[in-house]
């Protein structure tokens, strides 16, 4: 197998000094000796004397409080039990997870009254189950504390929702028939349009508005002007064995990724008899996470996308490419070859919001018979429907006064608009403003009116995500707070007496032929057409193909470094957790590490090395200088501006893959303080950056970065685990490498193992313990590198099962971060060469060895091994020496250093956090509602780390005990694994070869291999290689330079 | 059987009447196994004498039992005539000789208290003899001697006493640390004297009857008072043998009854729920510690564990106490003992191993602890 050089830091790269000082200290901070060998104990900061005080007092302290009677605890039962509810029994209740026009079916878990936890819904055939971050991490935001609480009229609580709608009533009646607008994020239930266009025709000369925060006007656009629809078809990624992508970070953020992804997978599946897969070309700017997953990447300056747009159309046409750059035009080349071979069985996105690329891709896909098998017109997709121009219109009519009322609903453009200064500013000019709003959001603020709205868990609705495919919601438990639903808000202005809810159940009785219906309906959570609908086409007019390449034409290169400055492109994206700022107060999203940056609770400015070099004067290839930069949390400051008004100072990131003149920030940052406690402070509003380019928002222009003397912490998490120099943690080969020699992984295993016994007998002779019988059950997990693609997802669906405390940045920057799951990003490649860089994401959890070397080391056996496998960690057993963590090979244990779930419990406990308020986001008791009663919450001073969810095994197991039954694979499922929408993650019982993992397993068995095997620690999570569909795994360049240092390095890293 | 008794008795009315001699009010057999199986249906054929009985009785309907058997309903008729003559009788001779054999168990550690002290006392007499004779004899023999050191400055005295001492003072503290927190024989006074006594006891009532969730769930659950009123809408008095309190005091069972009716709003009177409800707040006896997962549906559905082990003979407790410490060795001692239904369940068909070395005769059983019943993680994550 080919060598390669992995590296999660620059430090590591270049093996710097600082690196290896790291590598040998599982803990960053010093123990705290405080000065004894110096002074001698009389002067040390806890004299002896001290010492027998606190001893004295301490156990005086517990004597008196344990002698305390033991309070009387009640037991209230139920005066009427409803049938459904048995106290202790979780319900599952189908629902639909909204935000904008983002609709993805889901599952709400409720306990005694409570969602905690969010599943995917698999009983809708387009999400299967998948679910995102973002998804996940929604039941906490039900519980958000800045949550408004009644309805209010200029800033004061009005006492009855009666009341409020007399006083809108009367500011309608007020407005003398000036226009009333609605305002909305995409509306794409079938009721709730219905609901507005009856308020609409209530009001004549009044009309609504949709709006995205992030826009796909020129999708929308395009499309129209091509085939005639102003609308978004679906597409089947499955179906695709060429895909290019430019620019769309389709995996994560764009249009809907569930879907995607699920459909992305089937390509990237190996079929261990025939390996095959598919090819993914990624054309971009900045290092997407999408990019990151792609087989080839190619990097161009983000103005150029319509230059790459028109090259692929031109040499799938045999006509002359236009683009600079060689490695860009060799690539456009290769990709359009590609495309042409696979005619019917390929597929170009774009992320762009201009017209004339979206225009250049119709045609290419056109070209390519994309339209009818991989692009499907017949059910579009319906979650982004707000047009560009229509918002700039009615921003103008608000500006110059001839709108008379605005009536918000579920968006926030002050914040998210481009140009939200101007709307900031002509809003309280407005007769009538009313915000339906969850928040007191930058919009709500300046809004006359507020009305908060339900939480989806909290509502009745619906939603079309997906033309055809609707789900709907029902709400899992009553509203926490005096709110109302925006739909039953509409229905009362517009005179309709009916509730939403009898509304709802009208409107569906209706269309399902009864109420029988309705209610199957609703169980289901999902109306689905019958047959899948056949695959539609739209005729395709070419006649706007010629304008739009002649507009593609690439910008001359602006650019010049000097030493203080440098021209850029600035490119505005969504990060896989946060989005578009929606969910920013939502901690466990703030404190998922993004994937490519793995940096938590900041938004920054992601730069090239190469720029990095020249501006900021950090040679990351050099090892003193990747030490500056990264082994201190501490990052350089830029001034970034665009144009001559508008300016963000930033910290700054370097990335590699990043093209050079490009730099990328995430919007959705920046939030205001009544947005809630995680998000204020937390990254800067970047979405004035954007332009109006003609009749789009362009999230693309033209900037300068000023380096600046000042510097930032962020906190990233990527350093915090080290391997100490042990290689061969992940395993990766080319898919043609892999179709010539298919048993080169297995038998490198074999040839590694063979002096302990080979393949078959290491287990038992690879070590002088015994080897344990596991009767019964013995559980594993198998994970697929091919298929994970570093999303996150389920980092927060473990997070939400397993009660994970969020630690907040200050504690982050410490390593002091406390997730059982997290997904390592390694990088390849010349870090100064962003066409070369590869990189692999892989899901490092507890990997319950059989022969666990923390187990050894635990003085109190507070960990140690059940029969079924499961390296079990007990709690209450556990005094907090540590060794287990500093002995683990993986670096996945996790220590309690304060009290972050229950640090309320007295006065003045954790005072040292008082500056930020997210350390201790947990610390009330709405927030807690959240927290899952079948998982102890951990207290202060020991250590956690994943159990394989032990509470859903032991529930998967009792349910198969009631039914006299065997288990089988659907009984138990990790919270991980059910989160995935790319089904990365199998998890059973390895002991029943019917099982899915012993299928997986055994199937995939050339793939197959144990993270860090040679020690022989035995682990139950096995990982199968990732196939890379490339003709190289790029090699870096230095490597070779380096080897003499790196073998000079090695005793050192072998000594620890 | 339980299911008739949560509604009949066989000589008292409950909700539903009396069984005894059903067989002689309803003569056609055929039409009795109907109306057991489903009543409903024989009530829609218009048979006078139950519809007359279903007015009689406030329409309320009996459950439906379709899977009863004809032998099961043959079964339960049989006994119902049994179990009434033998009552009957047992009515006409009136408790005779009861509470006779009050088994005399004295406790003896007083006594060995005693015979200790006595031991003790004896043992210093004959040393400090013993130490006076041997003054005595060195005196005689010239030898100096030593001013005797008192008793309690004697330094192997001190230090045998305060070696006693800490091993008697360390077993204490040691056994009232560990006693921390737990609350063996607690026996709360609960809002309403519900006796256990009347209802499993004598009315035979099945535990699972109200607290259903002991099959389902972790929770036994106190019943939601809906199921009290399940028999007490029609048992508005109480007329059984007196109930006593702990403290000696009296109960009056039909007053206890009228509470139920305050917390869920029913008028008896007007025979309808005419009052706000207010839930009941019962003292809750058995408390573990919040680390602790302890699921009643484990141990009552799949491993068939009577209520009585954990809970004692909760069917003579008049106000429940709490029977056994919950301690961690309780739990762990049990699990070594008891054997999992093995070969009933279907789920342990996994376990080959142990299926092989039952066939062997290798073992006889399969107990809690061999099949990893006595793990850290099975009762705390």
């Amino acid at each position: 197998m080919e060598q390669k050089k992995y590296w999660q830091s620059f430090g590591e790269l270049t093996n710097s000094a600082a690196h290896q000082k790291s590598a040998q200290d599982e803990f960053k901070e010093e123990l705290p000796f405080d000065g004894f060998d110096a002074r001698g104990l009389e002067q040390a900061g806890t004299p002896r004397r001290d010492f027998l005080k606190y001893v004295g007092f301490s156990t005086a302290a517990a004597a008196i409080a344990a002698s305390c009677e033991i309070p009387i605890k009640k037991a209230v039962p139920f005066v009427n039990r409803p049938a459904e509810i048995i106290p202790g029994i979780a319900d599952y209740y189908a629902t639909t997870y909204v935000a904008g026009g983002d609709a993805i079916p889901v599952l709400a878990r409720v306990r005694d009254g409570r969602p905690i936890k969010i599943e995917g819904n698999d009983r809708s055939s387009w999400s299967k189950g998948g679910t995102t971050a973002q998804v996940q991490a929604s039941v906490l935001d039900l519980y958000d504390t800045a949550r408004l609480r009644f309805p209010a009229a200029n800033g004061k609580e009005v006492s009855t929702f009666e009341a409020f709608d007399k006083m809108v009533a009367e500011a309608i009646a007020g407005l003398g028939g000036a226009p009333l607008v609605i305002l909305s994020s995409t509306i794409n239930s079938p009721s709730g349009r219905q609901v507005i266009s009856e308020f609409l025709a209530k009001y004549p000369g009044s009309r609504h508005v949709q709006y995205d925060a992030v826009s796909f006007s020129g999708m929308l656009q395009a499309n129209e002007a091509t085939y005639g629809k102003r609308a978004i078809p679906s597409y089947d990624f499955a179906k695709a064995k060429v895909i290019v992508s430019l620019g769309a970070d389709f995996l994560a953020t764009w249009l809907n990724p569930v879907e995607f992804q699920h459909g992305y997978t089937q390509g990237r599946k190996i079929n261990p008899a025939n390996p095959t897969m598919s090819k993914h070309y990624q054309f971009e700017g900045m290092m997407s996470m999408t990019g990151a997953n792609a087989d080839e990447r190619f990097t161009h300056r983000p103005s150029e996308t319509g230059a790459v747009a028109a090259g692929i159309l031109a040499a799938l046409n045999g006509q002359a490419v236009n683009v600079s750059g060689d490695k860009l035009k060799k690539g456009i080349a290769k990709a359009a070859a590609d495309l042409a071979a696979n005619k019917g069985a390929a597929l170009v996105v774009s992320g762009s919001n201009d017209v004339n690329v979206q225009v250049l891709v119709n045609a290419i896909n056109e070209a390519i018979g994309a339209n009818g098998t991989t692009i499907n017109w017949a059910n579009p997709l319906l979650n982004k429907s707000g047009v560009d121009s229509e918002m700039a219109a009615l921003v103008n009519e608000i500006g110059n006064g001839s709108v008379g009322g605005l009536i918000v609903i579920d968006a926030n453009p002050v914040y998210t608009y481009f140009d939200g200064e101007k709307l900031a500013a002509a809003l309280p000019k407005l007769k009538l403003s009313v915000a339906l709003s969850e928040k007191l959001d930058e919009t709500a603020k300046l809004c006359k009116y507020v009305l908060p709205v339900n939480h989806y868990l909290e509502s009745w609705g619906d939603a079309e995500m997906k033309s055809g495919y609707v789900s709907l919601l029902q709400p899992t438990i009553a509203p926490l707070f005096k709110t109302r639903q925006w739909q039953e808000s509409l229905l009362k202005w517009s005179g309709n007496t009916t509730g939403y809810h009898d509304y709802h159940k009208a409107f569906w009785s209706a269309r399902l032929n009864g109420d029988s219906n309705y209610l199957a309906a609703l169980q289901d959570g999902v109306i689905e057409p019958g047959a899948s609908l056949a695959l539609s086409t739209a005729s395709f007019n070419a006649a706007p193909v010629a304008a739009a390449v002649a507009a593609s034409a690439a910008p001359a290169k602006k650019g010049s470094v000097t030493d203080k400055t440098a021209d850029v492109e600035v490119v505005l994206y969504q990060k896989a957790g946060i989005a578009d700022g929606r969910h920013a107060n939502n901690p466990w999203l703030q404190e998922m590490p993004d994937p490519i940056t793995r940096a938590t609770w900041d938004n920054y400015v992601m730069m090239s090395p190469s720029l990095g070099k020249k501006l900021l004067k950090i040679d990351i290839a050099v090892d003193t200088q990747a030490d500056k930069y990264d082994a201190f949390p501490k990052k350089p400051v830029v001034n970034l501006k665009v144009g001559s008004k508008k300016a963000v100072t930033l910290p700054v990131l370097i990335i590699p893959g990043m093209q050079e003149e490009t730099v990328a920030v995430a919007v959705g940052y920046g939030r205001s303080e009544e947005f809630g406690k995680a998000s204020a402070g937390v990254g800067q509003n970047v979405y004035q950056l954007a332009a109006l380019n003609g009749a789009t928002v362009s999230y693309v222009t033209a900037g300068q970065v000023e380096a600046t003397d000042a510097t930032y912490p962020i906190a990233t998490t990527q350093t915090h685990g080290k391997y100490e120099g042990r290689h061969e943690v992940v395993k990766e080969v080319t898919l043609a490498s892999f179709q010539k020699d298919p048993r080169q992984i297995i038998e490198a295993r074999a040839k590694e193992l063979a002096p302990w016994g080979g393949l078959e007998h290491y287990e038992k002779d690879g070590t002088i313990y015994p080897v344990f019988d596991k009767p019964g059950i013995k559980w594993g997990m198998s994970i697929d590198m091919n298929s994970c693609y570093g999303c996150g997802a389920c980092v927060v669906a473990c997070t939400a099962e397993n009660n994970v405390a969020v630690v907040g940045k200050p504690e982050v920057l410490r390593a002091h971060d406390m997730h059982w799951l997290r997904i390592d990003r390694y990088f390849s490649g010349n870090p100064h060469d962003p066409e070369s860089i590869q990189t692999v994401f892989q899901p490092m959890l507890c990997q319950h060895c059989d022969n666990a070397p923390c187990e050894n080391v635990c003085p109190v056996a507070a960990t140690n091994h059940s029969s079924e496998g499961l390296n079990q960690m007990t709690y209450n057993r556990c005094i907090g020496t540590r060794y287990c963590a500093n002995n683990c090979p993986y670096k996945v244990r996790r220590f309690n250093w304060a009290d972050y779930t229950g640090a309320d419990s007295f006065k003045h406990n954790q005072d040292i956090f008082d500056e930020n308020p997210a350390v201790l986001m947990m610390n009330d008791d709405l927030t807690r509602m959240v927290l899952n009663p079948d998982v102890t919450v951990r207290s202060r001073g020991v250590i956690e780390k994943c159990s394989f969810c032990v509470q859903r095994l032991q529930e998967g197991k009792l349910q198969a005990k009631k039914e006299n039954r065997p288990l089988t694979d659907k009984d138990v499922k990790t919270a991980c694994q059910q989160a995935c929408a790319a089904d990365a993650i199998v998890f059973g019982n390895v002991n029943n070869s019917e099982s899915a993992i012993s299928k997986t397993r055994k199937e995939n068995e050339l793939r197959l291999f144990y993270v860090l095997e040679q020690i022989h620690v035995m682990p139950n999570v096995s990982y199968l290689a990732k196939v890379r569909n490339t003709d190289h795994i790029s090699e870096h360049e230095a490597e070779e330079a380096k080897e003499g240092k790196a073998e000079a390095a090695k005793p050192a890293a072998e000594h620890h | 059987m339980s299911n008739c008794a949560a509604c009949h008795a066989v000589l008292k009315d409950g909700t539903g009447p009396a069984l005894f001699g059903v067989e002689e009010r309803v003569t056609d057999k055929k039409l009795l196994h109907d109306w057991i199986r489903n009543n409903q249906a024989v009530l829609a054929t218009g048979n006078k004498y139950f519809n007359d009985l279903y007015v009689a009785r406030n329409k309320t309907p009996m459950n439906p039992f379709p899977n009863l058997t004809d032998a099961e309903i043959e079964a339960i008729l049989k006994y119902v005539q049994d179990e009434g003559v033998r009552q009957q009788a047992a009515a006409a001779a009136p408790a005779a000789g009861a509470g006779a054999a009050q088994a005399v168990s004295e406790d003896s550690s007083l006594l060995y208290g005693i015979l200790t002290l006595i031991l003790a006392v004896i043992v210093f007499t004959l040393l400090t003899v013993n130490a006076n004779l041997k003054k005595l004899a060195d005196e005689k023999e010239g030898v100096p001697s030593f001013e005797p050191v008192p008793v309690w400055r004697n330094k192997a005295y001190i230090a045998l006493f305060a070696v006693v001492l800490f091993i008697i003072g360390g077993y204490y503290t040691i056994q009232g640390a560990i006693g921390l927190g737990r609350s063996q024989n607690y026996q709360p006074e609960q809002p309403i004297y519900y006796s256990h006594k009347v209802h499993a006891g004598t009315n035979q009532i099945s535990c699972l009857y109200c607290h259903g969730g002991a099959q389902d769930g972790k929770h036994a659950n106190i019943p939601s008072l809906n199921v009290c009123m399940n028999c007490h809408m029609q048992i508005t008095e109480y007329t059984g043998e007196k109930l006593f309190r702990e403290d000696g005091t009296e109960v009056n069972g039909t007053e206890e009854i009228k509470k139920i009716y305050e917390h869920t709003g029913w008028d008896p009177g007007q025979k309808k729920y005419a009052n706000a409800p207010k839930p009941i707040e019962w003292v809750k006896i058995h408390n573990l510690p919040d680390h602790v997962y302890f699921s009643h549906a484990q141990h009552v559905n799949a491993g068939r564990v009577a209520c009585q082990t954990c809970h004692g003979n909760i069917q003579e407790m008049g106000e429940v106490k709490q029977f056994a410490d919950l301690s961690m060795g309780w739990c762990i001692n049990c699990h070594r003992e008891t054997k999992v239904q093995f070969t009933d369940n279907k789920f342990y068909s996994i376990y080959e191993k142990f299926h092989e070395e039952l066939k062997n005769g290798k073992v006889d059983s399969v107990t809690v602890e061999m099949i990893g019943g006595t793990e850290c993680q099975k009762c705390h994550y």
